[in-house]
C-alpha cells in the first residue's frame, strides 16, 4: 500500500507543525507515507475566486505529484473536497479521475481505510470540535444538522478514542466559521463576526481547546482569538490524536 | 426605492456596526432554523420527500412547455382569463391593464415575490394607483418605504419598537406602543377596511397544478383568502416555475413547505383556487422574465425548483449577519444569489461571491438544489464573463504561476514567511490587509515541512 | 405574442425528459388519529373538542363563546335560515362549518367552497368552529389526497388553525386578518 501525504500550501508554509503530527499520527498506526516533493498546491484559491480556468497548471502538476498512490492522505478536509470535485486535465484524465476516488481526508483515512479502533493518546482536556464545513458536508465527515439522518462523526469516533478528552457540546455544532478562502478577506466584516460567534459559543461552553479538520478554519478563529487575547489553544485533530504519544 | 447598489461586502459592514441589533438578527434567524430542525426530525421519511419534490420538479422542468399549455386549457376551461408576460414590463402593464379595465382604484395584495421582483407596487404607484400589502410584514415594510429583506419574513430586519413608531406615524397607534399583539391588532383592524373596500386582490402562487388549472396559495394570516373572496376580480401572479403535474404532488410539497420555513407542520391556510365564483373575475399571469433562460443554463437551470421556502436564508450564516437588504435584490440570501446574476450580471456580479460555500443551503433545501455549487459556477462565469476587477484577475494569475511550479513554490513561500518575521507590523497594516482588521496573522514558523521533510522526513 | 414565445424558449431550453417518480403509499405511523390531530391543532393555536354526538353542538357553542352575538351556524342551520347574517358578513361574531376530513399528521381540515357556504366566511369571521366526524380523520397528506383529490372543487382549503402571525420579532400573535380563534369539535359517533 503506497499512500502519499497531501500537505496543503498553507499547512506546509505557516503550520508545518500539523503536517508533522499527521505524519506522526500515520507511521504510528503502521502506515508508511511518503510526502512527493512536487507538491504545491491544489488549486483551490483560484478556483473558489472565480478563477477554475487558471487552475491548469496547477492540476497537471498535482497529478504528477500524486499519480501512481493507492492513497493520498490529507490533513484538511477543504482541499480534498476540492480535489475531489474538481481535478481534471485533458492531457491525463484517467490520472485525475483515479486520484479523484483515491484522495482521502485523515479523519476518513483512519475510520474508513486503517479502520482504527484504538488511539494511545491521552489529552485530558475540554475541547470543542469545529467540524470543517467542506469535510462535513462535502465529504460527509459527519451528519448535518439540516439532514434527517442518524448522527454519525468520523472525527468525533477519534476524539472518543482519545484517554481523559471531554468533547464539549456546542449549541450549533455545524455553523461555518466564516474562513471560506478569499471570502476571508472580500467579506472581512461579515467573515470576523461569523468567527467571533464560534468563539462565543466555544467559550460559553468552556472549552479550552478548539480542534478540526481544517488548519485554514482554525488559523482564521487563532487569528481572532491572538486579537482579543483570549486563552483558548488551537490546535489541528492530528495533533491531538498524537498528544502524549 | 431606486437607490444605487451597494456591494455586498459593504452593506454587510454596515449591517454589522450595530452589534446588538446584528446578534438580535442572527438569533432569531437561527431560532427560526432550529424550530426548522426540530420539526423535520418528527418526519422519518423526510429525506425521501426531499428526493420526490427534487425528481417532481426535475420531471416539470424538462417537459416545462407542455404543462404550461396543459395547465392554460384547464385555466381556461374553468373559466380563467390567462395572461403571458415576457418580462417584468409587461407583467407590470397586464396588471395594470385589469384595473384600468374596472376602473379599478382600491387594490390589496397578498405577498407574491414575483410581484416584488417585477417592482409592481412602484410602477403603479407612477400610475396613481395605491397598492396595500395586506402581510403584516410587507405592510410593514411597505410603510417604511422599504423593501422586504426576507422571502418568508419581510420584515425581520426590524424591531418591534421601530414597528411601534412605524405605526404610529401612519395608523395613530400611541407613541411608543411596541407590543406585538398590540400593533398585530391595530394592523388588523386598518387592513380589515382595505380588505372590506377592494376592487381587486392580487395574490402570489405557490403551486399551479397543470391537470387542473388550479392555483395555491399558502399562508398563515389568512389575508389572500380575504383579498381573493372580497374582492370582484382576484389577480394571480406566477412565474412560469411553480407548476407541478397533478394535485396528489401536493401532499409532498405541502408537508415539505411549512415545515421547512417555520418550522410549522403546515401553514394556517392551503388554498385551492380553481374557479371564480360566478360574477367575479379570476385572472392568472404567467411570467417568464428570464426564468426560460435559466432553463437553458445547465449548471443553473434546477434554481427554478426552488418554492421559496426561505430556510437558505435562515440557515445561511452570511445572509444572519449581512441581511436581506445586503444582497440589493428581490430575493435574498443563497437562492436570490443564485437567481440574480440570471436576471443582471453586472449588478449582481458581487453576490455569488456573498458565501463561504460552507454547503448548509444546499443541504437544508427541501428540493435539493445544489445552491452552494451553483454559487461556485457562477464565480467561474462571472469571472470569465468579465465581471471582476482587473487588480483581482492580475494577482490570480500570479498566484496561479506560483502555485504550479514547486521551485516557484517553494521560493514564494519562504520569502513570504521571512517578510512576515521581518515586517511583521506592515503585514498586519490594516488597511492594506483586511485580514489584519480584526485577525493576527499566523506566527511564521522557520522552516516550511518540506524543508523539514527533507532533514527529517526519511527517519 | 409573448405566449408564443416563452412557450418556445421552454421548449428550446428544456433539458432531455426526466421520468415523473411514482409516489409511494406513505403510512402514518400514529395509531391513535384523535390524539395526534389534537395535538398538531393544539400546536397550531387551535382547540379540539371530543363530542359523543352532534345534538351537543349548540350547547357546546354557548359554553365556549357566550358572548358571541352572530352566530352563524351551518350545522344547525342553512343558508337561508342564516340569510340575516349572511347580509353582512363583516360582522359575524362565530361561523361554524363542517370540514370533509382531518388530518392527524397536521391537524388540517379540508373545506371544499360547498363546505364553506360562502368562501369568505372561514375568514372573516372573528371566531371560526370546525366540525368533522371522526372516522374521516387520516394520517397524513397523502392519505388526504387520495381521498379528496379526485373532487376537483371551484375551491378548496386546507384550515390548520386560527389565523396567526409572527412578523412583528417572531413573536406569535393568534388573530391577524382571519379568526382569532379556532375551535374544532370532533364527532365520535
Amino acid at each position: 500500500m503506497r499512500v502519499a501525504l497531501f500537505v496543503p500550501c498553507y499547512v506546509d508554509q505557516f503550520y508545518p507543525k500539523v503536517a508533522i503530527a499527521t505524519l506522526k499520527l500515520l507511521q504510528h498506526l503502521g502506515v508508511q507515507v511518503e510526502y512527493p516533493m512536487q507538491q504545491t498546491c491544489c488549486g483551490q484559491p483560484m478556483a473558489n475566486g472565480g478563477y477554475e480556468h487558471l487552475t491548469g497548471s496547477c492540476n497537471s502538476n498535482f497529478i504528477k505529484a500524486f499519480a501512481g498512490y493507492d492513497y493520498i492522505v490529507s490533513p484538511s478536509g477543504s482541499c480534498v473536497l476540492h480535489v475531489k470535485d474538481h481535478l481534471h486535465d485533458e492531457r491525463q484524465e484517467a490520472a485525475a479521475t483515479t486520484i479523484r476516488q483515491r484522495v482521502y481526508e485523515l479523519c476518513e483515512f483512519l475510520t474508513d481505510v486503517v479502520q482504527v479502533k484504538a488511539i494511545k493518546a491521552s489529552f485530558p482536556k475540554k475541547v470543542a470540535l469545529h467540524q470543517g464545513c467542506h469535510g462535513q458536508r462535502g465529504l460527509k465527515l459527519a451528519s448535518s444538522s439540516e439532514t434527517v439522518l442518524p448522527f454519525f462523526s468520523k472525527p468525533v469516533q477519534l476524539l472518543q478514542m482519545v484517554e481523559g478528552l471531554e468533547l464539549v457540546e456546542l449549541d450549533r455544532p455545524d455553523e461555518c466559521c466564516g474562513f471560506g478562502g478569499t471570502f476571508c478577506v472580500t467579506e472581512e466584516a461579515v467573515s470576523s463576526a461569523m468567527g467571533l460567534s464560534r468563539i462565543d459559543d466555544y467559550t460559553k461552553h468552556e472549552a479550552t481547546v478548539i480542534t478540526g479538520t481544517d488548519v485554514s478554519c482554525l488559523m482564521h478563529q487563532e487569528g481572532l482569538i491572538r486579537r482579543q487575547q483570549l486563552p483558548f489553544e488551537v490546535m489541528h485533530i492530528s495533533e491531538v490524536l498524537v498528544a502524549g504519544l | 426605492m431606486n437607490t444605487p447598489t451597494i456591494p455586498h461586502p459593504e452593506a454587510a459592514a454596515t449591517f454589522l456596526k450595530n452589534k446588538e441589533r446584528v446578534q438580535w438578527h442572527d438569533e432569531t434567524l437561527w431560532f427560526v432554523r432550529h424550530k426548522r430542525d426540530k420539526i423535520v426530525q418528527e418526519i422519518p421519511e423526510w429525506e425521501q420527500l426531499r428526493e420526490l419534490a427534487s425528481q417532481i420538479k426535475d420531471h416539470t422542468l424538462s417537459r416545462l412547455d407542455e404543462y404550461l399549455q396543459e395547465f392554460e386549457a384547464a385555466a381556461i376551461s374553468n373559466g380563467v382569463t390567462v395572461h403571458w408576460a415576457a418580462d417584468a414590463a409587461e407583467h407590470n402593464r397586464i396588471v395594470h391593464g385589469i384595473m384600468q379595465k374596472h376602473g379599478a382604484q382600491k387594490i390589496v395584495k397578498s405577498k407574491s415575490m414575483l410581484t416584488e421582483e417585477c417592482h409592481l407596487n412602484e410602477y403603479l404607484e407612477a400610475q396613481g394607483i395605491e397598492v396595500v400589502d395586506t402581510d403584516l410584514g410587507e405592510r410593514i415594510v411597505q410603510l417604511n418605504k422599504e423593501l422586504p429583506s426576507h422571502i418568508v419574513l419581510p420584515a425581520i430586519h426590524i424591531k418591534k419598537e421601530e414597528v411601534g413608531e412605524i405605526f404610529h406615524q401612519h395608523l395613530g397607534t400611541p407613541k411608543g406602543a411596541s407590543d406585538p399583539l398590540y400593533l398585530a391588532l391595530a394592523a388588523r383592524a386598518h387592513l380589515r377596511e382595505k380588505f372590506l373596500a377592494a376592487d381587486i386582490a392580487i395574490t402570489g402562487v405557490n403551486f399551479a397544478v397543470a391537470e387542473t388549472g388550479a392555483i395555491v396559495v399558502c399562508t398563515n394570516e389568512g389575508n389572500a383568502d380575504l383579498g381573493a373572496h372580497l374582492a370582484k376580480v382576484h389577480i394571480a401572479c406566477m412565474g412560469i416555475e411553480k407548476l407541478i403535474p397533478r394535485t396528489e404532488h401536493l401532499s409532498i410539497f405541502l408537508r415539505l413547505l411549512a415545515r421547512n420555513a417555520t418550522g410549522q407542520n403546515i401553514t394556517a391556510y392551503s388554498s385551492h383556487f380553481r374557479k371564480p365564483v360566478p360574477g367575479s373575475e379570476m385572472h392568472i399571469v404567467i411570467v417568464d422574465n428570464g426564468r426560460t433562460t435559466q432553463l437553458g443554463r445547465e449548471a443553473f437551470r434546477n434554481s427554478l425548483k426552488c418554492i421559496r421556502c426561505g430556510a437558505c436564508l435562515n440557515t445561511c450564516p452570511v445572509y444572519r449577519r449581512s441581511g436581506g437588504h445586503s444582497y440589493h435584490n428581490a430575493t435574498a440570501g443563497p437562492i436570490g444569489a443564485i437567481l440574480a446574476p440570471n436576471l443582471d450580471m453586472r449588478k449582481n456580479a458581487d453576490l455569488p461571491f456573498a458565501s463561504t460555500l460552507c454547503g448548509s443551503c444546499t443541504d437544508v433545501c427541501p428540493v435539493k438544489i445544489d445552491i452552494h455549487n451553483q454559487l461556485y459556477q457562477w464565480r467561474q462565469v462571472l469571472t470569465q464573463e468579465g465581471y471582476m476587477p482587473a487588480a483581482k484577475t492580475a494577482s490570480m494569475k500570479i498566484m496561479a504561476g506560483v502555485l504550479s511550479s514547486p521551485a516557484r513554490y517553494s521560493f514564494a513561500g519562504k520569502w513570504a514567511r521571512r517578510f512576515l518575521r521581518w515586517f511583521p507590523s506592515l503585514a498586519l497594516n490594516k488597511k492594506l490587509n483586511p485580514w489584519a482588521r480584526q485577525r493576527e496573522l499566523p506566527e511564521p514558523p522557520k522552516e516550511s515541512f518540506r524543508e523539514w521533510y527533507k532533514k527529517n522526513g526519511n527517519k | 405574442m409573448s405566449r408564443d414565445k416563452i412557450l418556445n424558449a421552454a421548449k428550446q431550453n428544456k433539458p432531455a425528459l426526466v421520468s415523473l417518480p411514482e409516489l409511494p403509499s406513505f403510512t402514518y405511523a400514529a395509531n391513535d388519529l384523535v390524539a395526534a390531530f389534537t395535538a398538531a391543532i393544539t400546536k397550531a393555536g387551535g382547540a379540539v373538542t371530543l363530542l359523543k354526538s352532534q345534538q351537543e353542538l349548540t350547547q357546546k357553542i354557548q359554553a365556549i363563546y357566550p358572548d358571541a352575538q352572530r352566530i352563524a351556524n351551518f350545522i344547525a342551520g342553512d343558508t337561508a335560515s342564516n340569510k340575516e347574517l349572511l347580509k353582512e358578513v363583516a360582522l359575524l361574531d362565530v361561523v361554524v362549518l363542517k370540514g370533509q376530513l382531518g388530518v392527524a399528521e397536521n391537524g388540517a381540515i379540508w373545506l371544499t367552497d360547498k363546505d364553506c357556504v360562502e368562501r369568505v366566511l372561514p375568514f372573516i369571521t372573528q371566531h371560526l368552529i370546525l366540525l368533522i366526524e371522526k372516522e374521516t380523520l387520516v394520517g397524513n397528506m397523502h392519505q388526504a389526497y387520495g381521498v379528496m383529490g379526485r373532487q376537483n372543487p371551484a375551491y378548496g382549503v386546507f384550515i390548520a388553525g386560527p389565523s396567526k402571525t409572527a412578523d412583528i420579532e417572531q413573536s406569535l400573535v393568534i388573530g391577524a386578518h382571519g379568526p382569532r380563534s379556532l375551535q374544532v369539535f370532533i364527532v365520535e359517533n
